[in-house]
């Protein structure tokens, strides 16, 4: 019997929202927009935080590296035709970490070079990184086709090249890479090996096309020999001459708690022998330790956010229930002269409120699974929903329900009867 | 089931001027020591406007056997209202002491007054107010959801009681889609659902055009006769003519009873 009137309660309830249908509607907007922003917002969020740690990670959480950071143009120096400006990570810098800091387990020298990459009559500029074989260790790179740099190479100088993912696509679309031979500025490099993509679906984060865009890796020492220390950079109307030592160095840390260690000796050193800021060092766990303070603070907001526009509808549910209660005010008489308590009253309204939240939050819920989904097909953005999203929303949904329904039932199950059977 | 002795008189005389005022004996000596439906003992109700007071009910003392139809009788402001909402449980004297049913009103609960309301009384309004978004066989129904131990065959009362008031037929529709006269036949079926022991009625009949007015009274005979207790306010004296008892307001106190006739017992009386 009782199981009976609370399914009347839920049906009559129903009948009574159908009355003003789109009063109704209207009034589950607010929590149906509240509820899919909170879920979108934490799909988006969660999406993004994870890309970035995953860029992060990319570096390797054991890691802390060096970078070269060309310095800001210093208007004193004069003639700005044709100069050379000297700056960056230099070698001795790379000698100091390796002999000196306790710790350290490998250290890896990377440089960049200004080279275009042809095959055939195809060109691009991607990064052409000269390293050494144990770059792949450090940064955890897995080799698609062939092989990797090796000690060999190294030794005899030998001009071999491993391709990245989409310079190897780009390059070599239909064909296999291996062991053909492709023009890096002057010189010839014969092709030994190609790398997987960095992660699943990562790759679709570069631009596509002929620009700045993949890696080619060649040996330290061959690089050294054939294309030297200057490079010239033609730019509209000057020539740029830079000369840098090291583009990056890769610090790789034995013990991952003594990361924070390294990178202070790192920065404690870098800030001695350099006179300018040409140099940045970059510590992945820091970064990821960062990404993740400011995925909380999103969270924050967006729970604030999430929170107000939930009470906002919760308030506009409220606001329509108590002049649902005042427009029924006869019918509250008639029933409680025909027998109904107070507390079936309540229930009555109640589960109006209810119906008015859930109905809300179960459209919310399917909008907020909805949002996510369009944003990942046309912003090409990653977005997670985890499962929690949507079960919290739609519980905070109810409970909205319930709590901004108590009042206008409250308010109607007190009235006086003889009263509200006198109301017109 | 006689009430007062004053009044014993012929059916067909006109109303009879009685002393205002005049106290009514509460009918102590009753022979057979039948409970009486409803006791109400120098009730008042007193609204309070500011520092003005309203004596609605001042010192009312009557009783109603179970099997009597009384009529209300008075002018407008009299406190027929009043005294029928009191009757109903709805409201409360001020003061005095009014019994339902054996039941001693003003010691009941909120909770214990609305059981009471949807087991022993049932209401027949000058508005039927029926209730809107509910159909006819759910609105005859709507006394029986508030009992706490509902049971089944309460639907098939309902669907006995709505054949009876001619509306079979008419099960589906919703109040909107009746007649006045009809959903005054949806309102008595919804008030005699739950068998009650007195029916209220204030001005039945008064939304009404006089053809459907007296189908409506010839109903109210039949319940009389078969032995329902009803307490019927009207304006009209041919309205009152039909009760047994006549009771007459005024200023909130009574002016007036007149015993009509005989009273029907359950048992099926003479008409
Ligand atoms: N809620 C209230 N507040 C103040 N005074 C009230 C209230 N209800 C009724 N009264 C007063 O009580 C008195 C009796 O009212 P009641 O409604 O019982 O009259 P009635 O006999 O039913 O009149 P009518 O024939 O017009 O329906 C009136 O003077 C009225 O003004
Ligand atoms: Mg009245």
């Amino acid at each position: 019997m009782i199981r009976n009137q609370f399914l009347r309660s839920i049906r009559t309830g129903i009948n009574s929202l159908m009355l003003h249908k789109l009063r109704s509607m209207l009034t589950t907007l607010g929590v149906l927009f509240g509820t899919s922003s909170v879920i979108a917002m934490l799909a988006i969020g969660e999406g993004a935080s994870y890309q970035a740690q995953e860029q992060i990670k990319l570096l390797g959480s054991q890691n802390v590296i060096l970078r070269s950071v060309k310095p800001p143009d210093d208007p004193n120096q004069g003639n700005q035709q044709s100069r050379v400006l000297t700056y960056g990570v230099t070698d001795a810098d790379l000698e100091r970490i390796e002999q000196t800091f306790p710790g350290v387990r490998r250290v890896v020298p990377v440089r960049q070079l200004q080279q275009e990459v042809r095959y055939s009559d195809r060109t691009l500029n991607p990064r052409v990184l000269a390293t050494r074989p144990l770059y792949q260790d450090v940064t955890g790179r897995l080799v698609w086709e062939g092989r990797f740099l090796t000690e060999q190479d190294e030794l005899t100088l030998n001009n071999v090249c491993v391709l990245g993912t989409e310079v190897a696509r780009y390059l070599f679309p239909l064909e296999s890479a291996l062991g053909k031979r492709v023009k890096v500025g002057g010189n010839y490099f014969v092709v030994v090996g190609t790398l997987a993509p960095r992660m699943p679906g990562g790759e679709q984060q570069q631009p596509a096309g002929p620009e700045v865009t993949g890696e080619v890796f060649i040996p330290y020492e061959t690089a050294r020999k054939r294309y030297g220390k200057l490079q010239v950079k033609l730019r509209a109307g000057s020539r740029d001459m830079e000369e840098v030592d090291l583009h990056e160095v890769i610090v790789e840390v034995e013990h991952a708690e003594n990361v924070p260690l390294v990178a202070d000796a790192a920065r404690e050193m870098m800030d001695h022998f350099h006179r300018k800021r040409d140099y940045e060092v970059v510590v992945p766990l820091e970064l990821l330790a960062r990404a993740e303070e400011t995925k909380r603070i999103f969270n924050i907001v967006l729970g604030s956010i999430a929170g107000i526009s939930l009470l906002v509808g919760g308030i506009g549910i409220m606001n329509v229930m108590l002049a649902t209660v005042t427009e029924r005010t006869r019918e509250i008489g008639i029933r409680r002269a025909l027998g109904a308590k107070r507390r079936h009253i309540v229930t009555q309204f109640l589960v109006e409120t209810v119906c008015l939240s859930v109905g809300g939050g179960l459209m919310g819920v399917a909008l907020g699974l909805l949002i996510p989904w369009v944003v990942e097909v046309t912003a090409d953005m990653m977005t997670i929903v985890t499962p929690t999203a949507p079960v919290l929303a739609f519980g905070i949904s109810a409970g909205i329900g319930v709590l901004f329904g108590i009042y206008p039932a409250w308010r109607a199950a007190n009235m006086d009867p003889v009263e509200a059977l006198r109301h017109q | 089931m006689t009430l007062t002795s004053e009044t014993q008189s012929d059916t067909h005389g006109g109303p009879r001027p009685s002393a205002p005022g005049s106290p009514l004996p509460a009918a102590a000596n009753r022979a057979d020591g039948e409970r009486p439906a409803a006791e109400l003992e120098a009730v008042e109700r007193i609204y309070r406007m500011g520092s003005e007071e309203v004596h609605a009910l001042d010192g009312v003392t009557f009783q109603v056997m179970p099997g009597e139809y009384w009529s209300v009788m008075g002018a407008s402001g009299s406190g027929k209202s009043t005294l029928l909402n009191v009757l109903g449980c709805l409201d409360r004297p001020t003061a005095g002491r009014y019994s339902l049913a054996g039941r001693d009103v003003n010691t009941l609960s909120d909770d214990e007054l609305s059981e009471l309301r949807s087991r022993k009384l049932g209401f027949i309004f000058q508005s039927y107010n029926l209730i809107p978004q509910l159909d006819v066989l759910e609105n005859i129904m709507v006394p029986l959801f508030y009992q706490d131990d509902e049971t089944e065959p309460g639907e098939e009362r309902a669907r006995a009681l709505a054949a009876r008031m001619g509306l079979a037929d008419r099960l589906g529709h919703k109040p909107a889609e009746l007649s006045g006269g009809q959903q005054q036949r949806v309102a008595i079926a919804r008030s005699l659902v739950n068998d009650p022991e007195l029916i209220l009625a204030d001005e039945a009949t008064g939304n009404l055009d006089s053809q459907t007015a007296a189908e409506i009274l010839d109903l109210f005979d039949e319940l009389s006769r078969e032995g329902k207790t009803i307490v019927f306010v009207t304006h009209e004296s041919h309205v009152a003519e039909r009760a047994s008892h006549v009771l007459r307001m005024r200023d909130g106190r009574i002016d007036d009873v007149r015993i009509q006739r005989a009273a029907h017992t359950r048992a099926g009386g003479s008409s």
